[in-house]
């Protein structure tokens, strides 16, 4: 499995699961469905980026740092247009699963062949 | 008249029976370890100014078995040109008539020592899958150590490993068949064949505690590859439980034990030690030899698995097993993951308040 699959997959199971837990959450429960799809696929792009990025380069410190900081930006950028100002509920899920991902995506995963002319 | 005393006739003893390495450019600097067969010493090539090994025959008799076996040895270890088997410098005769050959010295500790100051299994076992890799090159051009046991393995200062002392090495018919030929300079010694010197059915050769059922039996003409498997197998159990697979001091007795009485299990020993590293070692000891790894290369194979937490050939694991070896492999993923569900669970009770 390529590495920007694996951070697709990942990002994915982590964004949707992260997107239902709202449920616990009785003011946002009737946003459930849109909260759902728009984390499913807030983690799909943090993990399409994570992903590339760890074919690119090869260091587990710089791959975590660099999924926490996509994981959190999207996070952010999700918490500001989000009603009720769930800032700190939304950043730290988000900054966690980008970590995870830019985790698992340079610990697995095939890296590209490298071509010799 | 006066008569010597026993200080100085030993000290006369000793300075006859060292080699004279006048007319070589070696320079005997001391004496390392001393066989049957022959005397290690360190010495120093004086062209090249560098340390060597000398292992030189006890024996000035040019045309016994002895000189040829030694030759023969230094034969056979120089064609194996592996990173992993010592290298053979040089061949030759002393003055006096004894054989002698030069190797690489080797700084380092033995494998048994290794083992004593080692305590981590995985560290044990990248040395060995590496002593397995050197034996499955020697299986590949023909040759069958017949003696691997810790005390011939040499750890060296860098964590190279050496395999050595193929003084007992048996050539399959395949690569005997090379007829190469050597005729040592100032003697009649030509080694034109490996056949003469082979051992005789019913001749038990090389260290008991270590040598497969089929060997202490005497049965040389059935010897192969696998045989050495079974060592490497002893080799791997001493590394595992730091003590031999069987405590007997005679090829006889070991005959008896490796045939007939079980072997303690390493688990028992020492209950660190993996089922599937267990199982590794008890296959390539298996007392048929068939049910033994057919090579060591699939053996050093396994070793890698057991290294990369992947599952050996060896050992069939059930379920809980796997998921156990696979949470052990992917241990930080699955803390992340567990701290990921830790904070969700938090968050989840705290806006239930």
């Amino acid at each position: 499995m390529s590495k920007p699959l694996i951070g697709i997959l990942l990002g994915a199971v982590l964004g949707a699961f992260d997107g239902l837990t709202a449920w616990f959450t009785p003011a946002v429960r009737d946003q459930l469905a849109g909260i759902v799809v728009s984390s499913t696929f807030k983690g799909i792009i943090a993990g399409i980026a994570i992903g590339f990025f760890a074919r690119k380069f090869h260091s587990l410190p710089i791959g975590i740092l660099f999924g926490l900081a996509v994981g959190a930006f999207l996070a952010y950028l999700t918490a500001r247009f989000a009603v009720g100002g769930y800032y700190f509920e939304i950043m730290l899920p988000g900054s966690m699963v980008g970590l995870i991902v830019g985790f698992a995506t340079q610990k697995y995963g095939k890296a590209p062949a490298v071509a010799h002319g | 008249m006066r008569w010597l005393s026993d200080n100085t006739i030993e000290h006369l003893r000793s300075i006859t029976d060292d080699p004279d390495f006048s007319a070589t450019k070696y320079k005997v600097v001391k004496e390392i370890a001393r066989g049957g067969m022959g005397t290690v010493y360190l010495a120093e090539d004086i062209e090249l100014g560098r340390q060597i090994a000398i292992k030189v025959l006890n024996t000035p008799e040019l045309d016994s078995g002895l000189a040829r076996r030694m030759v023969r040895e230094a034969k056979i270890i120089a064609r194996l040109e592996h990173p992993g088997i010592v290298p053979v410098h040089d061949v030759g005769t002393l003055p006096d008539g004894r054989v002698f050959y030069a190797m690489k010295f080797v700084r380092g500790s033995r494998l048994d020592e290794y083992a004593a100051q080692v305590d981590s299994i995985k560290d044990r076992l990248r040395k060995f899958q590496a002593v397995c890799d050197a034996v499955a090159f020697a299986h590949a051009h023909g040759v069958v150590h017949r003696d691997l046991k810790p005390q011939n393995i040499m750890i060296g200062s860098f964590g190279e490993v050496l395999v050595l002392d193929w003084g007992v090495a048996k050539l399959l018919p395949a690569a005997s068949s090379e007829a190469d030929t050597l005729i040592l300079p100032g003697t009649n010694c030509d080694v034109r064949t490996d056949k003469p010197i082979d051992t005789a059915h019913g001749t038990v050769i090389g260290t008991p505690r270590y040598m497969s059922p089929e060997q202490s039996l005497g049965e040389v003409e059935q010897l192969d590859e696998r045989s050495d498997i079974y060592s490497l197998g002893a080799v791997l159990y001493f590394l595992l439980t730091r003590q031999a697979p069987i405590e007997r001091k005679t090829a006889g007795a070991t005959g008896q034990s490796a045939t007939t009485v079980s072997i303690q299990r390493p688990r028992e020993l020492n209950s660190k030690i993996s089922k599937a590293a267990e199982a590794i070692c008890l296959k390539a000891m298996a007392r048929s030899a068939a049910d033994r790894y057919p090579s060591a290369v699939e053996m050093s194979a396994d070793i890698g698995r057991l290294l990369d937490a992947e599952p050996v050939s060896a050992y069939r694991e059930n379920t809980v097993e796997r998921i156990g070896r696979w949470l052990g492999k992917n241990r930080f993923l699955v803390l992340l993951v567990l701290a990921y569900l830790l904070m969700r669970i938090f968050f989840i009770l705290t806006a239930k308040r």
